[in-house]
């Protein structure tokens, strides 16, 4: 490794590190366990954990086969197709909340026939976060697990074809066992980004304590009025990310280092 | 090597912040920052001053008026402070902030905005309390929304918004996509947003009403246009501007 390459690699590291430092440097620590308490934020700490969790299964549910797909099939336009996918990773949130409003609001024609078939409106229901939060974490899943598929090719599933399997038992015996480690790695990835979700869930579910207020949201309305008391929800919630990211670890790295 | 010198360039940028003030020559920059709600009176007025003034140039930071506030207890170089409600001045004073005594040079009041034609038949405050009725508010712990708390205390009517957005125009827009079937705005969110949204006002809201202080900022950098600046919004075009965009005399 060239030397030279220290030098922007600890400036890197540093734009990460001095922000969250500065974030540590400024706040009374001794007054975070006292703001985290209230009723208002532990509120918002569950319906976070929760509705990430719920929406890191949609994505394994939904990415997994889509992830499949896009690395296995022959497809003309699979390269559009797969650019599509990406979107929400470059897609500022708020234009992705917006684009779910105009899906599902209800004037949106799938929440306009949602409305009218079974009386169901989306926006404002957890159900809205759930879904804003899937939507800008899927790439994560589907990157990871495409990455894993392509890297690792398909020499295992033609063997196992020949040997007599059908494509169903090859998927289940010989792709998702491949998978895993990457399917670990590319889920915790999505817990992780659905964890952080803003922009999309402030803009297609809106805020109410106890229904739509994340932990993001909470940290955005709580600034408002006390900055202090942000700090320390924004201090929750880097502990929260750093120790999925730290639990998952080992799993992530052997999901790369295949 | 070459292209390590224009990154670390780069990146040296990125971390120091790119933040050097574009002084013109000769050419004075007057800093303004306002409150989200004063968009497009205040830039209405930019020109007008600008030209009264000729060599003075306004430039503003319009956002939620806290926001503002931190930004200038963290350091940010401004002339003029305006805020769309007493506390957030007050804080700003409290933080040593400010070079004068602020005053107050506009109202701002609630109303109800539905979609146009009024659907479902809002007719007063109480109305929002229907239940079926999808009703977007501020959070309490913005001035919109503080004002609707006020509002509900007096008249005793206790809304279940669907949501409490963080700023007004979130509301506005839950209204105009038609996902909230009415939202508490200011009247002058709803006369920026005529034709797309309709009014129901409601005489409660006079009750509530936010004014709208102005100050010049503590060791501004442009104390003397700052001044100006403060005297001309107080002034005769500064109240006709403000009162075209809907806001109330103080």
């Amino acid at each position: 490794m060239p030397w030279v390459l220290w030098v922007p690699a600890a400036l890197a590291l540093a734009l990460v590190v001095l922000p969250v430092a500065g974030l540590l440097v400024r706040t009374d620590l001794r007054r975070v366990p006292g703001l985290i308490v209230s009723d208002a934020s532990l509120t918002a700490l569950r319906l976070s954990l929760e509705t990430a969790a719920v929406s890191t299964l949609a994505c394994i549910v939904l990415g997994v086969p889509l992830a499949v797909v896009l690395a296995r099939s022959a497809v003309p336009g699979i390269r559009v197709l797969r650019a599509v996918v990406l979107l929400p990773l470059v897609l500022p949130p708020v234009v992705g909340g917006l684009a779910l409003l105009y899906l599902l609001g209800r004037k949106g024609f799938l929440g306009y026939l949602l409305g009218v078939t079974a009386g169901v409106q989306v926006p404002f229901t957890t159900a809205a976060v759930i879904i804003a939060q899937t939507f800008v974490a899927m790439p994560f899943l589907v990157v990871s697990l495409e990455g894993a598929l392509r890297g690792g090719g398909d020499r295992y599933e033609r063997i196992a074809a020949t040997l007599g399997a059908r494509p169903w038992t090859v998927f289940r015996r010989v792709t998702l066992p491949l998978l895993l480690p990457a399917l670990g790695s590319g889920a915790v990835l999505s817990f992780a980004r659905a964890l952080g979700e803003f922009g999309a869930t402030i803009t297609f579910a809106g805020s109410l304590e106890g229904v739509t207020r994340t932990l993001p949201l909470a940290v955005y309305t709580e600034a408002e009025v006390d900055v202090d008391s942000a700090v320390a929800l924004a201090l929750l919630l880097i502990v929260v990310a750093i120790v999925v990211i730290a639990v998952a670890r080992p799993r992530a790295l052997e999901g790369t280092a295949r | 090597m070459k292209k390590l010198g224009a990154l670390l360039a780069a990146a040296t940028l990125l971390i120091t912040g790119c933040g050097s003030p574009s002084g013109g020559t000769g050419t004075k920059t007057l800093t303004v920052f306002a409150a989200a709600s004063l968009t497009e009176s205040f830039t209405a007025l930019k020109a007008r001053f600008e030209s009264a003034h000729p060599g003075t140039e306004v430039r503003f930071n319009f956002a939620g008026s806290s926001a503002l506030v931190q930004q200038l207890s963290n350091g940010a170089r401004a002339d003029v402070f305006a805020s769309a409600d007493q506390a957030n001045m007050d804080k700003a004073g409290q933080a040593g902030l400010l070079d004068s005594a602020p005053s107050v040079f506009a109202t701002n009041k609630l109303t109800i905005a539905v979609a146009p034609g009024n659907p479902k038949g809002v007719a007063a405050f109480a109305d929002l309390a229907t239940r079926g009725l999808t009703v977007v508010v501020c959070a309490p712990q913005v001035p919109c929304g503080s004002a609707t708390q006020k509002v509900e205390q007096k008249t005793g009517v206790t809304l279940r918004p669907a949501s409490e957005e963080q700023d007004v125009k979130q509301v506005l827009n839950k209204v105009q996509t038609g996902d909230a079937d009415a939202g508490l705005v200011y009247v002058t969110d709803a006369a920026s947003a005529a034709g797309k949204v309709a009014r129901v006002d409601f005489p409660e809201a006079s009750q509530a009403v936010n004014s709208y202080p102005i100050a010049v900022v503590k060791n501004a950098p442009e104390a003397g246009p700052a001044r100006e600046w403060v005297d001309f919004v107080l002034g005769q075009q500064g109240r006709a501007e403000l009162q075209k965009a809907g806001f109330g005399a103080p």
